[in-house]
């Protein structure tokens, strides 16, 4: 794998918009090319050598493209968007939609992101090893179709809507989170290794949350039905399990009414 | 010689009130019958002592000074070619015309084009995007409904008309009893004027309304035995009473308010009532509405759908398409993350609203303009006020009721001072941008424009951690 390392070097007076910082954008170009990848604030766009310091070179195709970013990136919005291949690691805090409607490769993000992280994302790996603002994993604005792949892990707390409209892949959020998880959720798996404050699961059809610490407010549509021993994300424990959201339509499988399912640690 | 106008509409709230009868004397208001108390005192606002007559500039000082129409358009037009990212932001106060006037302006601008929503029944929009919107007009609830549910609003004091024309005491083709006819059920955390004139209160605790959905939606469904003994504060037989009432009743309406879309969750307060109403349909028939604010506050996102595709938090900025995503391009969101870097407030009082943080970002660190007819808190701290004529009083033109049904209204009174219409204001400012273009002025992030002075800014602004 080759690697890119860009240095920001100019602060927005706004925010930046680096929808094509991704390894898709990078793969086969120049270093002068790469120069000339435009960056955005507002209205006006910069070429992203004006802003930054680019050193090292790209691999011939996404997937042998590495991009490291240093400097301070937390007013930078959109990294890694769309991407396919390849990988990102960022030195930084970043801003709203990192890794947005990725579909495959890696962004590993070494600091806190903001809000719509890996919205609509399809695939790959999106690791934050720092906290998460709200919208995590969640569906575009009246989409019924939210996060469809890939896993996508926060080391720390998070807001609300996470997994909002789900149908696959993994959130895991190792802090707590606040209100709404799997809202709408049609399949997929939240894992939450600290507390919740409520609405988990609400309006969900199918797709399943493990919950390790605490529900402040369950759902009222959420039946207790029983124990089950599992192992998740390397751990081994005991978990309530629960059904829902009663207040919910939901298929029906080989005769069978299909529920979301909830289990929360014992 | 005094003139009777009849058949006027009401310039304030979402109810629309179009009955409204005024008498006139010499351009001056002598009488405004049929309104209630605040849709009265905009008229005689229209003929009080103190109106602004021309535009103004705030000096070095802090004072203002009369500049002309075309001083203050000039002014305008600069600072939104010249912005990197402007905000045009209000709209819930003017008609139609304006508001698609202003979508020209913002288009040529790369602006953030935005309405009072934003902070208001925006929440609603995303839910409507998600789940659909089974609604009606207010014409069918008077007629029809004889389940009326007040859900998270205050109509008695908010929209003092709409229950004695809408949603309690008429008397319409198949309601001919009134409100003798007419089941009314408030939820509310506090026992409103609303609540005082309802058949059934529930007192739902404070940001739990979506929990109480849910009960209900599981009765909907058929999992009564699977309610809880209390759910948000309310005992399972108030909540099987009230499911009782809603599948008996030949119609059931619901109006919800700012209850479920201030408090968390929004959105998903919306669309989980709006599911509710699926459920319901299943049983009997049900719609609902949203009670919005202003009387056209329903007009931009009508007006801007067409124009642009969506209703509100319109990001222009790309030149290319349109971006919407409340939480990033909303108004508040922009100004507290200090993502705009000019501001024009039209129609609405940006300074009254917004939380006091995000307005002193705005007001201490981008040149502002106020388009407004009175000078409200924005004014205050604006470098330009532009006045303009005060809609449904001194200009006419076409807004939207809370239940999205045009209404023209009309002016009664001419402009004070012959001052300009919002519409006639923005296409001024519109030709002189592109006059400006043409002149080869450009966005370069750089203006010169009034510093804001130290002592307005009305709160301390304590050092960011
Ligand atoms: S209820 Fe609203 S529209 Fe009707 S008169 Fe009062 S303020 Fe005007």
């Amino acid at each position: 794998m080759s690697t890119v390392t860009v240095t920001l070097k100019k602060q927005p007076e706004l925010y930046f918009e680096a929808d094509l910082i991704t390894p898709d954008q990078f793969a086969g170009k120049s270093a002068e090319e790469i120069g000339a990848v435009e960056i955005s604030e507002g209205k006006i766009k910069y070429p992203l050598s004006t802003v930054a310091t680019i050193g090292g070179a790209p691999g011939v195709t996404a997937a042998e493209t590495m991009i490291v970013l240093n400097g301070d990136w937390s007013r930078v919005k959109r990294i890694g968007q769309q991407m396919t291949a390849g990988e990102i690691v960022i030195n930084s805090n970043t801003d709203m939609y990192t890794g947005g409607w990725m579909k495959g490769g890696k962004i590993t993000v070494n600091g806190d992101v903001d809000s719509f992280t890996g919205i609509a994302m399809a695939g790959g790996e999106l690791m934050v090893n720092g906290k998460a603002e709200n919208h995590v994993g969640c569906a575009y604005r009246g989409d019924w179709r939210g996060m469809t792949g890939g896993v996508l892990r926060v080391t720390g707390s998070a807001g609300n809507d996470i997994g909002t409209f789900m149908r696959g892949g993994t959130i895991i959020i190792e802090g707590d989170v606040f209100i709404h998880v799997l809202t709408h959720g049609e399949g997929g798996t939240i894992i939450i290794k600290g507390n919740v404050e409520g609405r988990v699961g609400g309006q969900a059809v199918k797709g399943a949350v493990y919950v390790f610490g605490t529900i402040k407010y369950m759902m009222p549509g959420y039946k207790y039905v029983d124990n089950v021993e599992a192992e998740i994300d390397g751990e081994k424990a005991v978990f309530a399990h629960y059904i829902g959201d009663l207040g919910e339509r939901h298929p029906t499988s080989k005769n069978q009414i299909v529920f979301a399912n909830l289990y929360l640690k014992k | 010689m005094s003139e009777v106008i009849k058949n006027v509409a009401c310039p304030y709230c979402g109810a629309c009130c179009d009955d409204l009868v005024v008498t006139v004397e010499n351009g001056k208001i002598l009488e405004v019958q049929n309104a209630c108390v605040i849709g009265t005192e905009i008229y005689h606002h229209a003929s009080r002592e103190g109106r602004v007559g021309s535009p103004r500039m705030r000096q070095p000082d802090g004072t203002y000074k009369d500049i002309t129409y075309d001083e203050a358009i000039d002014y305008t037009a600069r600072m939104l070619i010249k912005a990197k990212k402007p905000l045009i932001y209000g709209f819930g106060s003017t008609n139609c015309e304006g508001q698609a006037a202003a979508g020209r302006v913002a288009e040529e601008a790369g602006a953030v084009l935005d309405n009072c929503a934003s902070i208001c029944h925006g929440s609603s929009f995303l839910a409507i995007f998600d789940t659909g919107y089974p609604s009606c007009t207010l014409g069918e609830v008077k007629n029809r409904a004889d389940v009326v549910i007040y859900w998270g609003s205050n109509a008695a004091h908010a929209h003092p008309r709409h229950m004695s024309r809408y949603g309690v005491f008429p008397r319409g083709f198949f309601t001919n009893k009134g409100h003798r006819g007419r089941k009314v059920i408030t939820v509310d955390p506090r026992y409103t004027d609303t609540a005082r004139c309802s058949d059934i209160f529930l007192q739902v605790k404070q940001g739990h309304d979506y929990d109480l959905f849910d009960a209900f939606r599981m009765v909907m469904r058929g999992y009564v035995d699977d309610v809880p003994e209390i759910v948000a504060g309310i005992p399972k037989e108030k909540i099987l009473e009230v499911c009782d009432i809603i599948k008996m009743g030949r119609y059931v309406h619901i109006f919800f308010g700012m209850g479920l879309c201030h408090s968390d969750g929004r959105n998903h307060n919306v669309d989980i009532a709006i599911n509710l109403v699926r459920d319901i349909n299943e049983i009997t028939k049900c719609t609902i509405m949203a009670m919005r604010g202003h009387y056209n506050i329903a007009g931009p996102g009508v007006v801007w759908s067409w124009q642009f595709g969506f209703p509100y938090c319109i990001d222009l900025s790309k030149g290319s398409h349109a971006h919407m995503n409340p939480g990033e391009t909303s108004s508040v969101d922009l100004a507290n993350r200090g993502e705009v870097d000019a501001f024009i407030n039209i129609g609405t009082d940006a300074g009254a609203h917004f939380p006091i943080r995000s307005f002193e970002k705005l007001g201490s660190r981008v040149p502002m303009v106020t388009i407004d007819p009175s000078v409200n808190m924005a004014a205050t701290v604006s470098d330009v006020h532009i006045p303009v004529a005060i809609v449904g009083v001194e200009t006419g033109g076409i807004c939207y009721r809370m239940d999205n049904v045009p209404i023209q209204y009309r002016a009664v009174v001419p402009p004070y001072n012959g001052i300009l219409t919002d519409e006639e204001l923005f296409n001024r400012i519109l030709n002189r941008m592109l006059e400006l273009k043409t002149e080869g002025i450009e966005c370069d992030g750089k203006w010169e424009y009034a510093k804001p002075l130290p002592s307005l800014i009305p709160v301390k602004i304590e050092p960011e951690a």
